[in-house]
């Protein structure tokens, strides 16, 4: 494609009426780039795509929910508290007389900011160390994976509370809690991808043709190493969003009166004798959320790598 | 096998040493102390109060010499007093708490491997049918959904429902079964997972069709010939499920009120509560270290292939 429109536009104008000769090897060997091989087999695997149908759909209520939900998130009724389910509150109203059902649709917001952004900040860490570490050798990279072994074995979630707790609540805490955290993993996976790669010859050829090193990095290798990156961002997001919740839940993550799935649990389940409607319908949202996730990850991983089915 | 069992210990002193100091610098290296009122916006104490105080605790001293006064007193198993619990030395409470979450988290770990595997074979034997899907979705279930969420489901379920347990507490052996589940589920999931993928493989492998050949029933062939190879791969996991098990300890123990180790873990971490955090900290490093030291071992004593 991109050989055909180029062709075109440097064509002198008298000559469109030539018919662009497009060279049949070139757009069959693009037929099956792995990138499109990998979206078809993704497009025809149901499970994957249900998930991913309800992944946008989510996605679509945190965008859209000023417009979706009956009542401001902080709107209290005191008059009506810890209510069950009715026509005016479809799923009850909680311990201040809010709607659940409203602070439901804006709790989508944190879930899918923390899920798709921290994985940002975990790519721009992890990344660059991994590649760093697995390019450079030596004496860098014995440094840089010991720190790497440190940091896994230190339970994952038991850091990520700890920074918490330091750091205090909020949403941009927990944006530097899980990328704190969260790099090791890709960290490892990129270090093994570059050092397999860089010993290849079409490196050697690239830096004999005088390539320096970031565009060695940039240019040869890391295109390549982008399989297992991608996989590794598609399980990393049901995991932020995990964390965040897991951190709501015992109260170190989202600051009140944001609602927050976890925190809804969290504070449901305290009186879940009573009012069980305050933490079922957010334990349910955070069900499906990780479900659709997960088989959306297991679909691109099948996808890009059959060999692991 | 001397020589890997001593360099593995050996390495354990510099890790557990990084953990000690990565922990003590997140603490220190933040906004806050723990002299800072617990409550919200209460009045701080008067300032010579808080000169007495930290001088008391040693907080008043150069970062790098609390650090070696640290190290130098859990060498002995000295963690000091805690300082919400004030009355109570760290090593007190753990003594106390930390059986309790040992226990719960054995039993988990226990249904697990049992629960795990017997999926995984029921799987691998009926690959595309109907155990098959039963056992990958519960395994999805269990690997995907966070353990406070399985916890509220099974509360309403097995409490409210069809009330057999009792929502929480820690009195009777009926106390333990929704806790335990709950804990177990996902590396529950894990397991099977791992097995179902292991056994498929070992099932077209050669011996096994020898096994076959040889006239052997499907019982034998599955248990006493493919099982025991495609166990290899299952034993590497246990190490990441300990850690697993011990997290997810926290917000179970908190759901279902049992007195754990897993309580005093959140409630010391936001009262600012050094000793007991970084004793904490600790012992679970320290628990996983010598854990994963044993499943390698155990691999290695499994597969006659890996020599130390």
């Amino acid at each position: 494609m991109a050989l055909s429109t180029r062709a075109l536009g440097t064509d002198p104008p008298g000559a469109s009426t030539v018919p662009v000769v497009v060279d049949p090897t070139t757009t069959s060997v693009r037929g099956t780039s792995l990138w499109r091989d990998a979206v078809r087999r993704l497009v025809r695997n149901r499970l994957a795509m249900a998930g991913g149908i309800v992944i946008v759909v989510l996605v679509l209520i945190a965008v859209f929910a000023d417009v979706l939900a009956p009542l401001p998130y902080t709107k209290t009724n005191f008059g009506r508290l810890n209510e069950s389910p009715s026509r005016q509150y479809p799923l009850g109203t909680d311990a201040l007389g809010r709607d659940v059902f409203s602070r439901m649709i804006y709790g989508a917001r944190v879930s899918m900011l923390v899920g798709l952004g921290a994985q940002l900040i975990v790519v721009a860490i992890g990344v660059p160390i991994g590649a760093l570490s697995g390019y450079m050798g030596g004496r860098t990279d014995l440094f840089l994976t010991r720190f790497i072994d440190v940091m896994y074995a230190f339970p994952r979630l038991l850091f990520v509370i700890l920074v918490m707790s330091m750091l205090g609540a909020g949403l941009m805490n927990i944006f530097i809690a899980i990328g704190l955290t969260g790099w090791v993993g890709i960290a490892r996976q990129t270090r093994a991808q570059v050092l397999a790669l860089k010993e290849k010859e079409f490196v050697d050829a690239a830096r004999g043709l005088g390539a320096g090193f970031t565009r060695l990095l940039t240019r040869h290798i890391l295109p390549n190493a982008l399989t297992p990156i991608v996989v590794a961002v598609t399980f990393g997001i049901p995991e932020a969003i995990f964390t965040e919740a897991a951190l709501s839940f015992i109260g170190v993550g989202i600051n009140p009166p944001t609602p927050s799935w976890g925190q809804m649990v969290g504070e449901g389940q305290q009186f879940i004798r009573s009012y069980w409607h305050l933490c079922v319908f957010p334990a349910i949202a955070i069900a499906i959320t990780m479900l659709s996730f997960t088989f959306f990850g297991d679909g691109v991983r099948d996808a890009l790598d059959p060999k692991m089915k | 096998m001397f020589q890997y069992v001593a360099a593995r210990l050996l390495w354990l002193v510099p890790t557990i040493l990084a953990m000690a100091l990565v922990t003590f610098l997140v603490m220190h290296a933040t906004p806050g102390s723990p002299l800072d009122p617990i409550a919200e916006g209460a009045n701080p104490l008067p300032p010579e109060a808080q000169k007495k105080l930290a001088e008391y605790y040693g907080l008043d001293k150069p970062l790098y010499q609390q650090f070696a006064i640290f190290v130098g007193k859990a060498v002995r198993g000295d963690f000091g007093f805690s300082f919400v619990y004030k009355t109570r030395t760290v090593a007190e409470i753990l003594r106390e708490t930390f059986p309790i979450s040992l226990f719960l988290g054995s039993m988990a770990l226990a249904l697990a491997v049992a629960g795990g595997l017997t999926l995984g074979i029921l799987a691998a034997v009926h690959q595309n049918r109907g155990w098959d899907y039963v056992s990958v979705s519960l395994a999805t279930v269990g690997v995907a959904v966070p353990n406070f969420v399985l916890a509220v489901f099974l509360i309403i379920l097995f409490s409210f429902v069809i009330p057999l347990f009792p929502t929480g507490g820690w009195d009777s052996p009926r106390d333990w079964v929704l806790p335990t589940i709950t804990l177990a589920m996902a590396p529950m999931g894990i397991i099977a997972r791992f097995t179902r993928a292991s056994m498929l493989e070992v099932i077209r492998a050669d011996f096994t069709l020898t096994a076959r050949a040889k006239g052997l029933s499907e019982g034998p062939v599955i248990f006493k010939h493919a099982l025991k190879s495609a166990l290899i791969p299952v034993v590497t996991l246990l190490g990441p499920l300990f850690a697993a098990v011990g997290t997810g300890s926290f917000f179970v123990e908190s759901i279902f009120r049992v007195p754990g180790m897993g309580r005093f873990f959140v409630l010391s971490m936001t009262g600012r509560d050094y000793p007991m955090i970084m004793a904490v900290v600790l012992s679970y490093g320290v628990f996983l270290a010598v854990m994963n030291l044993l499943v390698d071992l155990a691999y290695g004593a499994l597969d006659p292939r890996i020599r130390y």
